[in-house]
C-alpha cells in the first residue's frame, strides 16, 4: 500500500489525503509526532527526509517529499482520466506556477498559524502581511477567472492539483489571525472546493 | 494589566505555562500569562524556573543564561506541566488522584494557542451536545444527538461536578473497537481547569482521565494544554497524541468563531442557544467566585 508520513493537523499532509480520496487510492498513514514530539527532527525521520519536513510519500521503491511533488506524482500516475493534472503543456505550466504559489501560502499563512497555535518564534506581523498580499493576488486571479467562465485556479471546468495545493492553508488562515473577509472570490472558490464529490476534511476545516 | 488588577481570584491561582515535553534542559520558553510576559526554563532534571520578563528580552528557545533570569515566580511541576502564579497562590494545586494510580499512562498531547478567552475553551470542553456535529464519527454520530438528563452539583471542595452523563460514541478512544455508550463525569476544580472521566473502552468499569488545563494569555487569547491519564498500554505515544489533537483541532474553529471572546456571566446572555446545565452551573459558579478575568458581567454588557 502507498504510505504517507502524516500529521493530522498539518495542512501540507492534508493536501495528499483528498486527492487520494478523489482517485480512490487507499493510503497507509504513518503518524509522525510533529508537535509536541518534534519527531520530524529525529535522526530516524531525517533519514527519510533530510529536510525534516512532512509529508513524505512512499510507493514501492519511490520516496517523495513535498506535498506539491506528491500531488503531481499521484495525479500523473493514478488518474486515468488525467483531469487532475492534464497533459496539456499550457495547463501544466499554469499548474506549476500555482503549485509554487501554494508554497508561498505555506511560508506565510501556515507560518502565522504555527506562531499562534504552536508557539513558533516567527515575526507574526510580517507573516500576516505577506499572507494577505498572497491572498490578494489569488482573489484577483479568481475574480478574473470567474468573469471569464473559469471555476478553478488553472482550468475552467474540472479542479486540478493546483486547487488542492492552495486550499488547506487558505482555509486555516483564521487560525493564524488572517481574515478572509476581504476576499470574496476566494470564499466562493473554497465553497466550490468543498463541493467536489468525495471531499474530505481535516481538523479545522468543516464540510460545506 | 487592568483586567488582572481587578481579579485577585485568578491572579492568586496556579496556572499552567508549559508542558514538560516543551521544556528541553537549558533552553528558554517564552510565554505570556495574564497579560504578563514570563519566561520558563528547565535548568536540570529537577529544577524548573519561572520568571517575569517585562521587557520581553527572552526569546523562545534561547540558551538559559543566569543574566537573563528576572524576578522569579513560584514553580510547581505536576500533571505533566509546569504551574506558576503571578501573585501569591492562596491554596495548593487542585488534586487529581488518578495521576498517581498504578497502570495509568500519562501523556501530554500538546499545547495549542487559541484565539479565544480560556473560559470559552473550558465551557466547550464541558459540552456534550456538540459531539455528533463537531466530532462526527469519533465522539458522536447521528442519530444519537440527544443529551440525556444528568446531574450537576457543587461538591465539598467547591468544584462543579456533572455526573450520570451518557453518550453513544463511535470511537470513544483510540483503543475503542466500535460504538458504545460511554459514561462521563466532569469536574471543574478551578475556573481555567476541567477534567473529565469517561468509560475506558477495554475496562468498562474504569475511567480514562482527560484534562484541559488552560493558560489565560490575555482575556481573549489562551493556550489549551491537554493532559490525559488513561488505561491504554498498547497505543503508540504519537498515535495517542494525534487522536487527542485531532479532536481538539475540530473544536478550535468553533472556539475561535465566538464573536465575544470573553464569557458572559449574565444568565440572560446567550442562554437561548446554549441551554446546557453544566454550562449554566459553570457560569453561576464563576460569578459566585467573583471571577472577572475573561468574563463579561451583567453591568459590562
Ligand atoms: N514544501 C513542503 C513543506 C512542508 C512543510 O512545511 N511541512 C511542515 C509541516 S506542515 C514541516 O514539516 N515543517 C517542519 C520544518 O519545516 O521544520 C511541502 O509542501 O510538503
Ligand atoms: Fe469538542
Amino acid at each position: 500500500m502507498i504510505r504517507l508520513y502524516d500529521y493530522p493537523m498539518s495542512g501540507n499532509c492534508y493536501k495528499v489525503r483528498p486527492l487520494a480520496a478523489f482517485l480512490g487510492i487507499e493510503l497507509a498513514l504513518i503518524p509522525v509526532d510533529f508537535y509536541p514530539g518534534r519527531a520530524h527532527r529525529d535522526a530516524a525521520f531525517l533519514a527519510i527526509n533530510p529536510l525534516g519536513q512532512i509529508p513524505v510519500l512512499e510507493d514501492g521503491d519511490l520516496r517523495l517529499r513535498d506535498a506539491q511533488a506528491i500531488l503531481v506524482y499521484l495525479a500523473a500516475k493514478y488518474d486515468g482520466t488525467r483531469t487532475w493534472y492534464p497533459s496539456h503543456p499550457e495547463t501544466m505550466g499554469k499548474i506549476g506556477m500555482w503549485l509554487a504559489f501554494a508554497e508561498r501560502i505555506t511560508a506565510t499563512a501556515s507560518a502565522a498559524r504555527l506562531h499562534d497555535a504552536m508557539q513558533y518564534d516567527f515575526d507574526i506581523e510580517r507573516c500576516r502581511a505577506e499572507a494577505h498580499a498572497a491572498l490578494q493576488i489569488l482573489d484577483e486571479h479568481l475574480w478574473f477567472a470567474e468573469a471569464g467562465g473559469a471555476a478553478w485556479i488553472a482550468t475552467n471546468d474540472h479542479p486540478t492539483i493546483a486547487d488542492i495545493a492552495c486550499f488547506p492553508y487558505i482555509m486555516l488562515s483564521e487560525e493564524g489571525g488572517i481574515s478572509r473577509e476581504d476576499y470574496p472570490a476566494i470564499r466562493r472558490w473554497t465553497d466550490r472546493v468543498k463541493g467536489i464529490k468525495g471531499f474530505i476534511t481535516m481538523p479545522g476545516i468543516f464540510p460545506r | 494589566m487592568n483586567a488582572t488588577a481587578r481579579d485577585p481570584v485568578i491572579c492568586n491561582d496556579w496556572h499552567p505555562v508549559a508542558g514538560c515535553i516543551d521544556l528541553p534542559i537549558g533552553r528558554v520558553h517564552s510565554t505570556v500569562l495574564l497579560d504578563t510576559p514570563i519566561a520558563v526554563a528547565r535548568r536540570d532534571e529537577q529544577t524548573y524556573l519561572v520568571w517575569l520578563d517585562p521587557e520581553h528580552r527572552c526569546r523562545h528557545h534561547m540558551p538559559l543564561d543566569a543574566a537573563i533570569i528576572g524576578p522569579t515566580l513560584p514553580a510547581t511541576l505536576r500533571y505533566g506541566h509546569l504551574w506558576t502564579s503571578i501573585d501569591e497562590p492562596r491554596h495548593p494545586l487542585f488534586s487529581l488522584p488518578e495521576a498517581d494510580e498504578a497502570g495509568r499512562r500519562p501523556c501530554h498531547p500538546g499545547s495549542i494557542g487559541v484565539h479565544t478567552g480560556g473560559l470559552r475553551a473550558i465551557e466547550n470542553f464541558l459540552d456534550l451536545a456538540h459531539f455528533p456535529f463537531v466530532h462526527t464519527g469519533i465522539l458522536g454520530a447521528e442519530p444519537y444527538t440527544e443529551v440525556l438528563d444528568y446531574t450537576v452539583t457543587i461538591n465539598d471542595a467547591n468544584e462543579v461536578v456533572a455526573t450520570e452523563c451518557r453518550f453513544v460514541q463511535p470511537q470513544a478512544a483510540l483503543n475503542a473497537t466500535g460504538a458504545a455508550e460511554i459514561h462521563y463525569i466532569y469536574r471543574v476544580p478551578r475556573p481555567y481547569t476541567a477534567i473529565l472521566y469517561k468509560t475506558c473502552p477495554l475496562q468498562p468499569e474504569r475511567f480514562d482521565v482527560i484534562a484541559l488545563f488552560v493558560q489565560p494569555v490575555t482575556e481573549t487569547r489562551c493556550i489549551a494544554h491537554q493532559w490525559i491519564c488513561i488505561l491504554d498500554s498498547s497505543s503508540s505515544e504519537a498515535a495517542l497524541r494525534q487522536f487527542q489533537l485531532t479532536i481538539f483541532g475540530q473544536d478550535k474553529p468553533i472556539l475561535e468563531n465566538h464573536r465575544e471572546k470573553r464569557l458572559p456571566l449574565d444568565p440572560r446572555a446567550e442562554m437561548p442557544v446554549r441551554a446546557d446545565a453544566t454550562s449554566s452551573a459553570y457560569r453561576r459558579w464563576l460569578a459566585g467566585l467573583g471571577v472577572r478575568y475573561g468574563t463579561i458581567s451583567a453591568s459590562q454588557q
